[in-house]
């Protein structure tokens, strides 16, 4: 099924920390308590990949796409879109990266303007970048993508409530394939939609990837869509990187103790493979705002010994893979 | 097995300025004592107002027009006021999908437990209430009992929500619990460790679970029959190992297929065409064969009732399917 051709690397993150500042702190406002969204961070995605970033609420992943489209600055290190630090760029050349990367929202009740009708909604960043010269010009382009996402042209001018839950998601594809950019980062793009609608929107979005030779940064929690639809994966466990690999690697043989059991966890449609005794992991996910020393994970970790509590793994390469832990 | 509750040809509908709603149009369940009953389907197939219905909490413009709810042999359809506030919260209870909404933010978790204890129980004192949430909340696996009963809910996590949602649920430990998308929105590790919960108190306790869900994989998890419904009619009803082995309904067998499987080679996903029917406006005939690649002329004439499908997995009880595929001798008297 992949023809893709997977090239070099499009966009990186170089030690990312991205820390917020959140209330409390004395009568001064000094010492104010900060979420560690994401810490020190190095991924790379390459050219026409889709790269899947995964874990549970609160470990960083939609604060990692945030920071790789500049929506938001970080705290410390930078990320570089083809070679170039575009934190350290001015704001007219940022505009110009800005038509190459754009982002897919999870909730399409929330991410499209009630009252915009679909054409203003899909040329609006058409308008802004200046792209078409006349108003005709725009017209045939807004139809065009209509057309490719899988919605009449003739219901351009209705409005977002007109539409279902999974026409307002093709919607918002089309927007963010208006300034044919080369990266798309889907946020749980199909978290808030039913199966039936969910897989058509999947094999859609695979088919514009094939089509436009797009590169996705595809964040979910749904591990079995992540299977499905990505190349490589990172797993993330409260802003801090876990294990990085091959989609094959990682669910075939997951090395991290996280990972394992993440998999593990996933209710599986097949009666067949239910386990008595399955093995969960204990507790709760610990609060950002004062990680676990040492390893995140020991304070769920069945494995940890005395090590994991005191010093923080460091990324080691084994198997292909990219793993953080000490028991590695 | 006893039966606990039965439904008998439910129908509840909506009757808006714009016309009727057939929300639930005919449905059929039962559930037996110390059961888990699955019921699937997509968003506005029916199943959260069969629920609704059950506890009888439909708002209008929705109505029960027709059929029976029997617990235990007894109606409930009969039952108004008073006499329904008996069973709800103290014969059957219900959780729902999103914890933070269910519980009240102004009052301490401790407190809206022990309330729901004192209401069904006038002769217990306040002290012994306390105790009975607090080992209700060991039961549940809540940390530290003690200091979690003067919480408030948004100092507990997701997590921790629904454990006090499903605690306040057994307090007066109930024949029937239903649970309405009870881990939709929790992580995938804290949604194996509650349906891991209501596993073993439904083992343990002998309450029979009615676990409604979109999710096919917790349906396969933790579900000893399950229904499928559609547009406000049960398509398909079987053991759950029969159900996923012998798949007999066009409708059921897209939904498998539509989800990717953690497990799985990849392939192109398959999608059922279409979409979900206005409910105003349902097709003629079968309520699925716009959608289906199988579907005959006659599936456009007429409705299909339910026919009983031949099992191939061992004591798996009856299994019937909505399809004139499956049409045999043997028809299941719905109507």
């Amino acid at each position: 099924m992949m023809t893709k051709q997977i090239g070099d690397t499009l966009i990186r993150t170089v030690d990312l920390v991205k820390e917020f500042e959140i209330s409390g702190g004395d009568f001064f406002g000094r010492n104010k308590p900060r979420v560690h969204a994401t810490s020190n961070v190095n991924i790379q995605i390459n050219k026409g990949e889709t790269y899947a970033l995964v874990g549970e609420s609160g470990c960083g992943k939609s604060t990692l796409g945030r920071l790789m489209l500049k929506l938001i600055e970080p705290t410390s290190g930078h990320v570089e879109f083809e070679g170039i630090n575009i934190n350290e760029l001015p704001s007219e050349e940022m505009r110009e990266i800005r038509k190459k990367m754009q982002i897919i929202f999870q909730d399409p009740y929330a991410s499209l303007n009630p009252r915009m009708n679909v054409y203003d909604i899909i040329a609006e960043p058409l308008v802004t970048h200046h792209v078409c010269k006349t108003k005709d010009e725009t017209k045939e382009r807004v139809k065009e993508l209509m057309e490719r996402v899988g919605i009449r042209p003739e219901f351009i001018n209705r409005y977002p409530h007109q539409f279902s839950g999974g026409q307002r998601q093709r919607i918002g594809i089309a927007r963010a394939l208006a300034l044919q950019p080369q990266l798309i980062i889907c946020d749980e793009p199909v978290s808030a939609l039913d199966v039936s609608i969910q897989s058509q929107i999947l094999n859609l979005l695979h088919d514009l990837q094939e089509e436009f030779n797009l590169t996705y940064l595809f964040i979910s929690h749904d591990l079995s869509v992540v299977r499905y639809i990505s190349d490589r994966v990172c797993v993330m466990f409260l802003g801090k990187v876990c294990e990085i690999g091959n989609t094959e690697d990682i669910f075939g043989n997951p090395l991290h103790p996280y990972t394992k059991f993440l998999i593990d966890a996933v209710p599986k449609p097949d009666p067949f493979l239910r386990k008595e005794n399955k093995q969960l992991l204990h507790g709760d996910i610990p609060s950002p705002v004062n990680p676990p020393t040492g390893c995140r994970f020991h304070t769920r970790c069945p494995y940890a010994k005395d090590i994991c509590s005191e010093i923080e793994p460091e990324m080691k390469n084994v198997d292909n893979k990219q793993v953080a832990c000490h028991l590695i | 097995m006893d039966e606990l509750l039965r439904i008998n040809n439910l129908k509840t509908h909506f009757f808006t300025k714009k016309g009727v709603v057939p929300a639930v149009d005919g449905v059929s369940i039962s559930v037996p004592q110390s059961s888990v009953i699955g019921v699937v389907g997509e968003s506005g197939c029916g199943k959260s107002m069969t629920a609704m219905s059950i506890m009888q909490l439909v708002q209008k413009p929705g109505r029960i027009i027709d059929g029976s709810i029997e617990l235990e042999g007894e109606d409930l359809l009969k039952y108004s006021g008073d006499n329904m506030r008996n069973i709800r919260g103290n014969k059957i209870s219900m959780i729902f999908q999103e914890p933070m909404t269910a519980l009240n933010p102004v009052y301490t978790v401790g407190r809206q437990v022990t309330e729901a204890i004192r209401i069904h129980h006038h002769d217990i004192d306040k002290e012994e209430a306390k105790k009975m949430a607090l080992d209700i909340f060991n039961a549940v696996g809540i940390p530290e009992p003690d200091r979690r009963f003067n919480s408030y809910p948004h100092q507990l996590s997701g997590g921790l929500r629904q454990r006090v949602m499903i605690g306040m649920a057994m307090v007066c430990n109930p024949r029937l619990m239903i649970a309405d998308e009870p881990t939709t929105a929790l992580d995938v590790t804290i949604e194996a460790q509650i349906l891991f919960l209501m596993k073993k108190l439904q083992e343990e306790r002998g309450t029979s679970i009615l676990l409604i869900t979109h999710n096919l994989g917790v349906v396969a998890e933790i579900c000893d029959y399950v229904y499928v419904m559609y547009a406000g009619k049960v398509m398909e009803q079987a053991n759950t190992f029969e159900l996923f082995k012998n798949t007999s309904h066009q409708y059921t067998e897209g939904l498998m297929k539509s989800i990717p499987k953690i497990t799985a080679e990849k392939e192109r996903l398959y999608n059922i065409k279409g979409v979900v029917p206005n409910l105003m406006k349902l097709p003629k005939g079968c309520r699925f064969c716009p959608r289906c690649e199988k579907a005959m002329p006659r599936c456009f004439m007429e409705e299909p009732p339910l026919y009983k499908v031949k099992t191939v997995v061992e004591n798996a009880g009856e299994h019937y399917a909505r399809c004139f595929l499956c049409e045999s001798s043997e028809v299941m008297n719905d109507d």
